[in-house]
């Protein structure tokens, strides 16, 4: 680290926070994975590393670099904010896929469909309603 | 003395975050299911993103950022691709 030198002091305690918070939430994440019993569980351990992991080191990124360039950086905000965004798509799309197929091998204690559609029970529910 | 513990914090970060690529490699490997590969993959391409961004603390250069956010395009573009074909491949709908 030949730049280290140029960073203030609380610069460098809070970058070296920062970054040892997001790694060990990360790390976190990746232990429940390994804990946990079921996929539906394991669909939530990574999350902790995509948000408040990503979070973390993005920010600290941020604090290391507008110091170092005595101007403010921002660019790392398009990681976290990208990240934040696209993570739910992937893991929802994975979950109903998961799902699909659990369904689809007749897996026990899979949830019916009509739970799981709520929209069409409830015009079902309606048309009952008024008939 | 704040340079050294900037070093050693950065240099735990990277081993944390390579402690938790092996995590998610192990469960990648013995994952009872191809969902739980798919979500282990989608897990190592976050971490290996993290890593980018530590070492491009680490150097100093504000270059890595973008190997960074190539890596979190892609591997979001993978995890789609990857978990609709769990989604279409083995059964017609």
């Amino acid at each position: 680290m030949t730049h280290s030198g140029a960073l203030p002091a609380w610069a460098a305690l809070l970058t070296a926070f920062l970054v040892l918070l997001g790694a060990g939430l990360t790390l976190l994440g990746a232990i429940g994975t390994l804990r946990f019993g079921s996929f539906f569980e394991r669909v939530h351990a990574p999350t902790l590393g995509t948000s408040w992991g990503t979070g973390a080191i993005v920010l600290a990124s941020i604090v290391c670099f507008s110091v170092l360039g005595s101007r403010p950086v921002a660019n790392e905000l398009l990681i976290g904010v990208f990240i934040t965004v696209t993570t739910p798509v992937t893991l929802m799309l994975l979950a109903r896929a998961a799902l699909y197929r659990d369904r689809a091998e007749g897996k026990p204690g899979v949830p019916d469909r009509s739970v799981l559609r709520p929209p069409r029970g409830r015009d079902q529910g309606e048309n009952g309603g008024d008939q | 003395m704040t340079a050294i513990i900037l070093l050693w914090s950065v240099t735990a970060a990277q081993a944390m975050l390579v402690a938790a690529m092996g995590c998610y490699t192990y469960r990648l490997i013995r994952g009872p299911r191809a969902q739980d590969r798919v979500l282990c993959l989608d897990a190592i391409y976050v971490s290996a993103m993290l890593l980018v961004l530590t070492v491009g603390i680490r150097a100093g250069s504000p270059i890595y950022f973008e190997a960074a956010l190539i890596i979190a395009v892609l591997g979001f573009a993978s995890s789609v691709a990857l978990a609709k074909f769990l989604m279409r491949g083995e059964v017609i709908e």
